[in-house]
């Protein structure tokens, strides 16, 4: 995939990463720079949407400040024939906004990690519950965020 | 807040328009004037409810590379280990978590070398001895879309 993306691709990448101005045309200074038209700027980034470049165009939130005060990265130890059955069920639940497949390490039996958002940790418990009761798995713990140290928008080709 | 911010921001995390005036076009679906879509939204962007419009990328799309680490770090510590992590650009998350493993960071960089050479670098200078490292094997899902009631 690295190879498609053209000098033109990486300062389009560029110019959205940043955000966009609070502006009636906010994609209008962006195509100037790059001599395109709006419609044709415009193009490229919807092409990018659906060829999975850009997973989403759109408001970026700060949890916290909108009441999601709790985070729970829940990590489970499941048996690796079912990682895939079970992988997919989590996912299936609104309620989980990340859902990986990560390997074991020593002292470290989990390999299926989802993260929560909520607003209380009671929240996150009963969700971890339900999640829980439709995949039977019973291994698993509740790792929750006490303080957010870092969050930022990663900055490509720069 | 109102509830016309909460219907504004549910709207926007999850379909903003791509047209040349997204404001107007937001407007229209809301039943607001474009002038006022913006005023929101800039008055959301001050209050920091609203870190920022734009496109999220799939790093691995873009070809970089990237992990989960997790390390026990001395309570006593820590606030001056996660400084020295957090002057990483690649490190975009970091949070203390209540476990053994204290600190959880993901870091992404643009090949694999580069992604060694950081974490190195925080070895060697924080004087932890051992990095987790969990990189994602399979992703079932990312979507994070907090709708407001």
């Amino acid at each position: 995939m690295l190879n498609m993306l053209s000098e033109q691709d990486k300062q389009i990448v560029r110019a959205v990463q940043n955000g966009l101005p609070l502006t009636s045309r906010p994609f209008r200074a962006i195509a100037e720079q790059l001599e395109l038209s709006e419609e044709e700027l415009l193009a490229i980034i919807r092409g990018m949407c659906e060829s999975g470049w850009i997973r989403r165009f759109g408001a970026v939130v700060r949890h916290r400040e909108l009441g999601f005060v709790a985070n729970a990265m829940v990590v489970w130890n499941v048996p690796e024939e079912l990682v895939e059955v079970k992988g997919k069920i989590m996912a299936g639940f609104s309620e989980v906004s990340h859902c990986y497949q990560r390997p074991r390490r020593s002292g470290w039996p989990y390999n299926l990690f989802t993260v929560i958002h909520g607003q209380s940790r009671e929240y996150c418990k009963k969700v971890t519950d339900k999640i829980s009761k439709a995949t039977g798995l019973t291994d698993y713990r509740l790792l929750f965020s006490t303080t957010e140290l870092k969050k930022s928008n990663m900055c490509y080709f720069e | 807040m109102d509830q016309t911010d909460r219907a504004l921001l549910n709207l926007i995390q999850a379909d903003f328009p791509l047209v040349k005036e997204p404001y107007r076009k937001i407007g229209e679906l809301l039943d607001l004037k474009e002038a006022d879509v913006i005023a929101r939204l800039k008055r959301l962007h001050e209050s920091g409810v609203l870190r920022r419009l734009g496109g999220v990328f799939d790093y691995r799309k873009l070809g970089y590379t990237g992990t989960l680490c997790a390390i026990h770090v001395e309570p006593a510590k820590i606030g001056e280990v996660a400084a020295y992590i957090n002057t990483f650009p690649g490190v975009t998350h970091n949070y203390l978590r209540e476990h053994y493993y204290n600190i959880w960071f993901t870091v992404l960089a643009e090949n694999r070398n580069k992604l060694d050479e950081i974490l190195e670098l925080i070895r060697k200078n924080t004087g932890i001895g051992e990095i987790m490292e969990l990189p994602a094997e399979r992703v079932f899902k990312i979507k994070v879309n907090l709708q407001l009631e």
